[in-house]
């Protein structure tokens, strides 16, 4: 498909502003040549776009089962409410007393959110769950500061988690301790214990983890590194599986991200917005980040906490995600979370049964809300790899599995179904990965070559890596 | 309560038995007992009916102004019907990040268009696919420009104070040290500058304009800049970039920032977009992701997300950034915005902002509210002003959101939604209370 | 695969060819480049980095992983091979032309194996 720039024609355009009404002015500095943009009528502009939709395979396209990314249904109510004039015509710096209502859309929320979760506190600043890690970590940081104990330098991650805990853990100015996960995929306790010290500073922990596995020594592991003296953070990647049925508070965790674009329902947008609320426990409340929403007789108010460690974005976050969030919530509220959380897993553990008939389960079940399947027999068997059946479901409309991840299991699939999916969705789909389990064995190449009805067939990854095009440059 | 869950209760039960569990409580029997939730604090769920109600009460306790004279790093611009019809295409609103290129094609076709004209504007080689905001795109910048032997990052005074404190933060974390240079007369105090640049700096970072809207001698600051070893970030405006010297016309290594006036909405300060490009020398420490071009196995022309090995996802503890979720969908509204406008509109937009800005300017001074600093602005520029609380109020009561009050007056800003009259209008309200 | 016999190989894939008694060449093997795949990109060393036996000086990337390269001995990087930056396929196509740094000074060496070892090392894996 051509690109922008190569459409229409200069000249044409769209009718977008009037004339100037005042005297005009010229820029004392002005650049040497304009931008070389796109010129195009409004018919063919929006064609392109429509074109370009049509080429993206979104959740209302068909099942999008991608582990670890929580693809539920994004209701169209909250779309409605985020697109409110009340809301998408304010000024972030506008009056206290005329955002009332944004503050009570950010009150709410971390109201219900921390209730849901078991905090004391809570800021929707960060845009995403890595900027909420690396948030909840810089609180952590400030914590042991606050309190004299400079030597805690350290930051104990398993070796399953996902690579933005230690990324995150870094930029934070830590340094990172891995720590092995047993063959359940589960915390190894007695490697946990021997790692703590004086230097542990805190402990990042998926839970249930990056293979959907609750894992069962829980609180036994949040004592260990609050008596060694350090603190644990909650990456609520998962909580999909848990909401409303256990809370992280409840688990022993101080300090939580959630990912509102996963558990609470807000799209992806085809990688963001997203919002990494970081929820926290009254004792590093008074670090987060400022200012935070406080509700007194009358109405609410920003303010910046005692030992606030800063900013980390500017005004008050993607507070667009948060109204669709809490719109969500509201919907849902006390029956809906919980019933939400255990359809999750129970459609999960219907799929992982249904699929258990062939494939190899890298983990036991029962499963959380997500399983991995490990598909190393079935590539020395026949050759075809979790990648090879990835690109197989492409050709029945269905979005493959998250895939080597987590980098534990070699030949990973891992895959969740979400709870606002049917019984018959998932029936269509276990049939079509078994009916791929067979093809692989008959016709392996038939897998290597896929996908073959896709807009696109597989690409040339390496030459793209090689040889790096990354932005058009008209031919002359 | 709502619900969005297909499956009927018969279809659950049917479900459980194929598991092999009698109750799905049972899939839970990992979770030690005494820690299950026994009440869940939390109102009853809602209609939809209802909780469009609830939402609805809370944006009418929001008051929508409508003339708006205040920017400070959120500007109202005009956003052609296309750019939200566009953005609102359910595919682009629910898919998630392209890693399956296959059926990604127009997400990543869209992010390379968007890195294409990012490039365009800033003048720069390399674009990514977008950060959170323009104050965490400066917190990134200065994050690339750090080596073994330069440790310390300079700031301008002149810089938006909350991308001060969001670099502030982000150095705390990393350990770089951050120094503000101070500010003279409205601008960057060069002098100082080169005081500043020991031989530890690894890199400055300028508005432009600068947070007083006041336009500084970027060329002159970058020479500065390089003379003593160090990297040059320009945090740019990108409607001012339609006509203005670009960042690599000044001699920037980087260029960033807060790209919400391409096409999104105030909403309170975000979802907004930060954008970042850098020179070929840097395009490798580019945080985030970045989508290049390439071909499919039949020849086909495609696009691919590229240069992933330098991410979270593969380097773990050793990447420079851990970005994962960019602000796709924001990108991919200003790439419609920018293809709208054309270079002849946002040039438009960009003329009309400054004469309207100026015009509120001399109507002001004429009224006895001067300029704080002299020298050439865009679209914002400060006043003195002995009553700033009065005067926002005044204008407050008559549906117009004033500037902001800074130190020593107030800061205003005009585009090109603003008419004539409303600026008379809002003259004539100052006039009264001055 | 094949494995020059004038070179020396270390247990983590380098090779090292000397060019005089404290200045030498290094690479990674035929071996290790075909463990890796395809590679996009290096991470090279500066002129004037001091690399320690058996430390990771530099690395490399595919197009899902990144790899460390150890060094194979300790000295002072005298140069490094930017050729390879534009053209990091080098390193599938012509390991041992491919050289990655040239170390001078050198003051120590790791563990080195002949090619007849080294072979029979990697046969073990």
């Amino acid at each position: 498909m051509k690109l922008i720039f190569e459409k229409g024609a200069p000249g044409q355009h769209l009718s977008l502003l009037p004339a100037c009404d005042v005297p005009e002015v010229e820029i004392v500095s002005p650049r040497a040549e304009a931008p070389e943009l796109p010129h195009l009528s409004e018919t063919e502009l929006t064609r392109h776009y429509t074109a370009l939709a049509k080429r993206v395979h979104g959740v209302n396209d068909g099942f999008y089962p991608l582990g670890s990314c929580t693809m539920k249904y994004n209701p169209k109510i909250n779309e409605d409410m985020a697109n409110l004039p009340g809301f998408t015509n304010i000024h972030p710096l506008q009056p206290e007393e005329t955002v009332q209502g944004c503050l009570e859309v950010l009150h709410t929320s971390a109201k219900l959110l921390g209730e849901i979760t078991g905090m004391d506190a809570m800021t929707f600043q960060p845009a995403a769950g890595a900027h909420g890690e690396f948030t909840g970590l810089l609180l952590i940081k400030a914590y042991h500061k606050n309190r004299g104990d400079e030597k805690r330098t350290k930051i104990i991650i398993p070796d399953s988690a996902h690579g933005t805990n230690p990324a995150s853990a870094v930029m934070a100015g830590f340094t990172v301790v891995n720590v092995p996960s047993g063959p359940d995929g589960c915390v190894d306790v007695e490697a946990l214990r021997s790692a703590v010290g004086p230097d542990t500073a805190g402990l990042m922990l998926t839970n249930p983890n990056t293979v959907g596995i609750f894992d069962r020594n829980i609180l036994e592991i949040t004592k260990i590194i609050h008596d060694a003296g350090g603190l644990c953070y909650y990456d609520g990647a998962n909580l999909n599986a848990v909401m409303g049925v256990v809370r992280p508070g409840d688990m022993g965790f101080d300090v939580i991200h959630l990912n509102l674009h996963k558990t609470f329902s807000t799209p992806h947008g085809g990688g963001g917005p997203g919002a990494g609320a970081v929820g926290c426990k009254a004792l590093l409340a008074p670090f987060l980040p400022g200012p935070v929403v406080e509700e007194t007789e009358n109405g609410c108010h920003l303010a910046v906490p005692e030992h606030s460690i800063g900013r980390v974005k500017n005004f008050c976050g993607n507070f667009g995600v948060v109204v669709r969030a809490l719109t969500y919530v509201l919907t849902l509220g006390q029956e809906g979370i919980p019933e939400a959380a255990k359809n999750a897993v129970l459609n999960a553990n219907y799929m992982m049964k249904r699929l258990s008939e062939k494939y190899t389960m890298a983990y036991a079940g029962p499963c959380m809300h997500e399983f991995v399947m490990d598909l190393q027999d079935l590539k020395a068997a026949t050759g075809c790899s979790a990648m090879d059946i990835a690109k197989g479901l492409l050709d029945h409309g269905i979005h493959p599995p998250t895939m080597y991840f987590p980098l534990i299991v070699h030949e990973a699939l891992m895959i969740e179904p979400t709870e606002t999916e049917s019984r018959e969705t998932m029936d269509e789909a276990c049939d079509v990965f078994l009916a791929l389990w067979d093809l692989a064995h008959e016709n392996p190449q038939a897998l290597h070559d896929a996908p073959t009805r896709t807009p696109v067939r597989r690409l040339d990854e390496v030459g793209a890596a090689r040889n790096p095009v990354l932005k058009y440059t008209p031919n002359d | 309560m709502g619900s969005y869950i297909p499956n009927t209760r018969a279809q659950r039960e049917e479900m459980l038995s194929a598991v092999g569990v009698s109750r799905v409580e049972d899939l839970f029997a990992a979770v030690p007992h005494e820690m299950l939730l026994e009440h869940l604090d939390l109102p009853a769920g809602l209609s939809e009916l209802e909780v469009r109600r609830a939402l609805e009460a809370m944006a009418a306790k929001n008051k929508v102004y409508g003339t708006v004279l205040r920017g400070a790093g959120a500007y109202r611009h005009f956003i052609p019907s296309v750019v939200k019809s566009v953005i609102s295409r359910e595919e682009l609103v629910t898919a998630y990040t392209p890693y399956q290129a296959e059926v990604s094609q127009g997400i990543l076709q869209a992010i390379f268009e968007y890195q294409t004209m990012i490039c365009a504007l800033t003048g720069m080689e390399v674009s990514n696919a977008s950060v959170y905001d323009g104050s965490t795109a400066a917190a990134e910048a200065i994050a690339m420009c750090r080596d073994r032997k330069k440790n310390k990052a300079l700031v301008s005074a002149c810089a938006d104070p909350q991308t001060i404190a969001v670099m502030r933060t982000y150095c705390f974390g990393s350990g770089m040290e951050l120094e503000v240079v101070p500010a003279k007369d409205g601008r960057t105090d060069l002098e100082a500058l080169k005081a500043a640049l020991t031989a530890d700096a690894a890199c400055v970072y300028l508005q432009q304009p600068n947070f007083f809207g006041n336009i500084e001698d970027a060329k002159a600051i970058g020479e500065a800049v390089h003379a003593a070893g160090a990297k040059y970030i320009m945090g740019c405006n990108p409607i001012a970039l339609a006509v203005m010297e670009t960042p690599a016309e000044c001699g920037a290594d980087i260029a960033v920032g807060e790209a919400q006036p391409l096409g999104l909405d105030l909403a309170f300060g975000g979802p907004y977009l930060g954008y970042m490009a850098a020179n070929k020398a840097m395009f490798r420490k580019l945080p985030g992701r970045i989508v290049g071009q390439t071909h499919d196995v039949d020849g086909n022309v495609g696009y691919v997300l590229t240069l992933t090995a330098r991410e979270q996802h593969i380097r773990r503890e050793k990447a420079s950034s851990n970005i994962c979720s960019n602000q796709a969908l924001c990108a991919f509204a200003a790439g419609v915005y920018l293809s709208a406008m054309g270079a002849e509109g946002l040039r438009q937009a960009a003329k009309l902002s400054m004469s309207k800005a100026h015009y509120l300017a001399a109507e002001l001074a004429k009224i006895g509210l001067p300029r704080l600093h002299e020298g050439p602005f865009f679209h914002e520029f400060a006043t003195k002003c002995d009553k700033p609380g009065a005067v926002l109020k005044a204008l407050d009561e008559q549906g117009i959101l004033g500037g902001l009050a800074v130190d020593g007056g107030i800061l205003w800003c005009a585009t090109e939604v603003v008419s004539k009259e409303e600026i008379d209008r809002a003259v004539a309200i100052i006039k009264e209370v001055c | 695969m094949t494995f020059p016999a004038e070179l020396k190989y270390s247990k983590d894939h380098e090779w090292v060819k000397m060019l005089d008694g404290a200045t030498a060449l290094v690479g990674i093997t035929d071996f290790a480049q075909s463990e890796l795949g395809d590679l996009v990109f290096i991470n090279l060393p500066q002129e004037g980095d001091e690399v320690t036996a058996d430390e990771a000086f530099c690395d490399v990337e595919s197009v899902k992983a990144v790899s460390d390269v150890v060094s194979p001995v300790t000295g002072v990087v005298e140069e490094a091979n930017t050729e390879l930056e534009d053209e990091p396929q080098k390193l599938n196509e012509d390991p041992y032309g491919a050289w990655i740094a040239k170390i001078k000074d050198i003051s120590a060496f790791g563990e080195l194996l002949s090619a007849e070892e080294y072979e029979a090392f990697i046969e073990k894996k």
